[in-house]
């Protein structure tokens, strides 16, 4: 049994939208639309898509807040519809937006009053408030009111919140929002290293796709309701088409350069700018260019995964969308399921 | 003009608050309804009490119920921003044209006022007047005179309320001061019972007060108790309050500039 | 497999107490913050004995006026007085702040209760717990007692308890009311100051004798929105006063009734209020 099993999740709503004067028209929305995957602890999983795409939506009936209309969904066995109480215990969910922590409270006291409410002995408490104390840099923050705390600081209170009591899954609702890049960064790192240390399983939605690549193996893609990528990050950039660059520093200013499996986007200079499929590799590009040319530099660049994201939302998967939806590493990339 | 800017901008900001005006409208209508049959008691065993009858009783209670938003009784309106802005400190910036800010604050609650008087003061009105008898204004005179009553009673109720957002610069917030106004506002302008219930002495004392102007003296313009010199003299009280009130909210703000300026904001 | 089953078995019972452990947890841990502020308690609990007061100086200058308001003296008022706002206080003060639920639903910070592993409504219940609120009970003491020595009434233990059930069930009157009024914000999230109408509206129209309003009315305060049951029925027996509208004098006992029949309906509004939100996320 899977940590978290989803089978053909669905959840649709009637809006009433004005049709004429004074009548009113009832229209179904799916939100969340067959949805299928499931995740095995340890894992650290991506969710991304556009807004309004289903990705809050999901999140809230995994963790009890809504109902679904269709499908089957298990937490750590639990139905969220029907036992919210008992599956809170098992989880930690951070709101990126806004806190789960009580405003006039200090983080001392929030910590204390969690300790409580979800019942954790103290011996094991103390323990993780100062692992979390330390990893988290909150030291300072302790006897500090939340309502007085920056943003990423808030943040970081909020995750040792969330992990108090020891949760099998954590949830992150745009953790890094509105953090700074240093912050960003070491929010990562924190989520790493809780992940390989105490295995916690991390799923995490995020428009920040440095977060996906930084951290998860796997990213799950959702528009329009429907998943229509679930893999490795990897092969996202097989199945999209992405390029990578390549930089030359000629000692010379030149011609374009013409060399097999590579297009020359830009010129400035000596320098070029080579773009070539993302899952080539570009050693044999490397090797061509530097025989045939003076070259002073080069270096490579990864394929911008915004690019990679706004392909899919736009286009779809190349291949359909069955050929992205098998996350089995086992599977040969390009065969549908 | 800036200012009448100002002021369309705050009434419209306040109409986007459907729901919750009409459920207001419904609360004022309920309390409206359980205080004109305290009044009707009253005076059924004292036809005469304070020099009103039965139906000036009831027009009063359902004026006091119009009244309590437009004017604000229990404070709030354009001045809980500006306590807001006192709070976070971006009020540092407003400061620099003191003049210009009274002014801008006053056209913003008046927009204000403005839409709770077209919708939670005139909609208690018509349920009162549906459901029980009540005295409408009798001339021409005591109409206009309502009218301009009602206005400096919004310019008197705002300066007062400025003060107390003020308090922010000194306290951690206006809530406590809040509070006591909204109680002392309560009790003297006779929203608790009518002025002229209270005995002679406290009524001497009272009716001069500037909360006098919130309710009693609009209201009694309107009964036609207050007309001709009255009713001048009545308007003048008004005036003379908001203008001392206003000229004591110029010298606190400066005096909060200052402030703002040695603390640096 | 073992969790499967474990969902199987749900005590109501022991989930019940958990809830009013778990209230007591946070309502303790709010009163501590209040307290750190201790200037701004006393002032705040201070302004609260004195604005609740100025009802009651109310119906005092209205006695300047008047000998007997409905066939009643102040002394009988000031209990009918004393009486509802005992009820209201104590509802008040053990209800914290659940009337901003919609505001709380507004901000997302009901998601966030969501999450907790403790019944929503204890939680609604304990937010912003607050003892300042103990100013309007020790208000409605204060003119209870000097009601009561003044009244000289004749006690009985049966009156006694009267008083007391008339405490117990008035309250649970008035924590019904509140808990409808919150559960109808799971509908309108802006309509908060309509449920005023029902709680402190409520209050004020029971501070004074029933007969001053139509009969017909009485008649709707007893048997469709039972807050004659509050103190008024009760009073009536403590006072030794046959009923004005001539109504059963078994309604004088009948508190617990009400008080059951509008727990039950708050129950069932709060519990339809939860699916709703569970159901459209909004």
């Amino acid at each position: 049994m899977s940590l978290i099993e989803v089978d053909r999740l669905g959840r649709s709503f009637v809006v009433r939208r004005r049709a004429g004067r004074f009548r009113r028209e009832a229209h179904t929305v799916h939100a969340v639309r067959d949805l299928s995957f499931t995740v095995e602890p340890g894992e650290m999983v991506g969710y991304i898509g556009p807004n309004g795409a289903g990705k809050s939506t999901t999140i809230k009936m995994l963790t009890g807040i809504l109902v679904p209309t269709a499908g089957r969904l298990r937490v750590a066995g639990i139905d969220p519809s029907r036992d919210r109480v008992a599956l809170t215990r098992r989880i930690g969910v951070v709101f990126g937006q806004r806190t789960t922590l009580w405003w006039d409270l200090p983080l001392r006291d929030s910590f204390a009053l969690l300790r409580r409410i979800y019942r954790v002995d103290a011996a094991r408490f103390r323990r993780n408030v100062d692992t979390f104390t330390e990893l988290l840099d909150l030291g300072d923050l302790l006897d500090t009111p939340v309502r007085q705390l920056s943003l990423g600081q808030r943040m970081r209170g909020d995750i040792a919140a969330a992990l108090l009591h020891d949760p099998e899954i954590l949830y992150l609702d745009e953790p890094t929002i509105g953090l700074d890049v240093v912050s960003k960064g070491r929010l990562r790192e924190f989520l790493r290293t809780l992940n390989a240390e105490r295995g916690v399983t991390l799923l995490l939605t995020t428009h920040d796709l440095q977060d996906i690549e930084q951290l998860c193996s796997r990213v799950m893609v959702i528009d329009h309701g429907s998943l229509v990528y679930d893999g490795a990050l990897h092969q996202l950039h097989a199945r999209s088409e992405s390029t990578r660059t390549l930089v030359v520093d000629l000692v010379d200013e030149a011609d374009p350069i013409d060399v097999p499996g590579a297009t020359v986007r830009r010129v400035e200079g000596p320098r070029q700018w080579l773009s070539f499929p993302a899952d080539r590799s570009a050693a044999p590009l490397v090797a061509a260019v530097a025989a045939a040319y003076d070259v002073a530099d080069l270096s490579i660049a990864e394929p911008d995964i915004e690019d990679v994201i706004t392909r899919i939302y736009a286009h779809g998967v190349p291949g359909g969308q069955q050929a992205g939806l098998s996350h089995d590493a086992g599977a040969t990339p390009g065969v549908p399921r | 003009m800036l200012y009448a800017a100002v002021a369309a901008r705050a009434f419209r900001r306040y109409s986007t608050y459907t729901a919750a005006t009409l459920a207001g409208i419904f609360t004022n209508s309920v309390f409206g309804v359980i205080i004109a049959f305290t009044y009707l008691a009253v005076w059924r065993q004292n036809p005469s009490a304070g020099g009103y009858d039965a139906r000036d009783a009831l027009t009063w209670c359902w004026l006091a119920q119009a009244l309590i938003m437009p004017v604000a009784i229990w404070g709030g309106g354009a001045t809980d921003e500006l306590a807001e802005r006192i709070r976070t400190g971006d009020v540092a910036i407003d400061l620099y044209r003191p003049v210009g800010l009274l002014g801008w604050w006053l056209a913003s609650d008046l927009g204000r006022a403005a839409y709770h008087l077209i919708t939670r003061g005139a909609a208690p009105m018509v349920v009162g007047a549906l459901l029980f008898d009540l005295r409408m204004p009798a001339t021409l005179g005591a109409a206009l005179g309502f009218a301009i009553a009602v206005l400096l009673a919004v310019v008197v109720s705002f300066a007062l309320r400025m003060l107390v957002a003020c308090s922010a610069f000194w306290l951690l917030d206006q809530n406590g001061v809040k509070n006591l106004a909204a109680a002392a506002a309560t009790f003297c302008s006779g929203l608790v019972v009518p002025l002229v219930l209270f005995p002679a002495g406290w009524q001497e004392v009272l009716v001069r007060l500037p909360w006098a102007a919130y309710l009693q003296v609009p209201v009694d313009i309107w009964l036609g108790h207050r007309s001709g010199v009255d009713l001048l003299l009545g308007l003048a009280l008004q005036l003379f309050w908001a203008v001392v009130l206003l000229a004591a909210c110029r010298l606190v703000l400066a005096a909060a500039g200052r402030k703002v300026v040695v603390q640096g904001g | 497999m073992a969790d499967a089953l474990a969902t199987v078995r749900r005590n109501p019972l022991s989930g019940a107490l958990w809830g009013l452990r778990a209230y007591l947890i946070l309502a303790r841990m709010w009163v501590r913050v209040s307290l750190s502020y201790r200037a701004s308690f006393a002032a705040l609990t201070a302004g609260q004995f004195l604005i609740t007061g100025l009802d009651f100086v109310g119906i005092v200058v209205m006695f300047t006026n008047v000998d007997t308001l409905g066939g009643f003296g102040l002394p009988e008022v000031a209990f009918l007085y004393a009486g509802s706002g005992l009820c209201l206080g104590l509802a008040d003060l053990a209800l914290g702040n659940i009337e901003r639920l919609g505001a709380r639903i507004r901000t997302g910070s009901f998601d966030a209760m969501m999450v907790r592993p403790v019944p929503l409504y204890a939680q609604a219940c304990a937010d912003e717990f607050s003892l300042r609120r103990l100013g309007r009970i020790a208000q409605s003491m204060a003119v209870l007692v000097w009601s009561v020595v003044v009244l000289d009434l004749a006690w009985t233990p049966l009156k006694v308890l009267a008083v007391a059930g008339m405490l117990v069930c008035g309250t649970t009157i008035f924590l019904a009311v509140f808990t409808l009024g919150a559960a109808f914000q799971f509908w309108t999230t802006d309509g908060s100051e309509a449920a005023n109408a029902f709680t402190y509206g409520g209050n004020t129209l029971t501070q004074y004798p029933l007969t001053i309003y139509p009969a017909q009315l009485v008649k709707v305060l007893t048997f469709v929105v039972p807050l004659a049951f509050v103190n008024w029925y009760p009073s009536l027996y403590v006072l030794d006063r046959p009923d004005p509208l001539g109504l059963p004098a078994a309604l004088q006992f009948a508190s617990p009734v009400a008080a059951l029949a509008l727990t039950l309906l708050a129950r069932l509004a709060w519990h339809r209020g939860v699916r709703r939100y569970r159901s459209t996320g909004s």
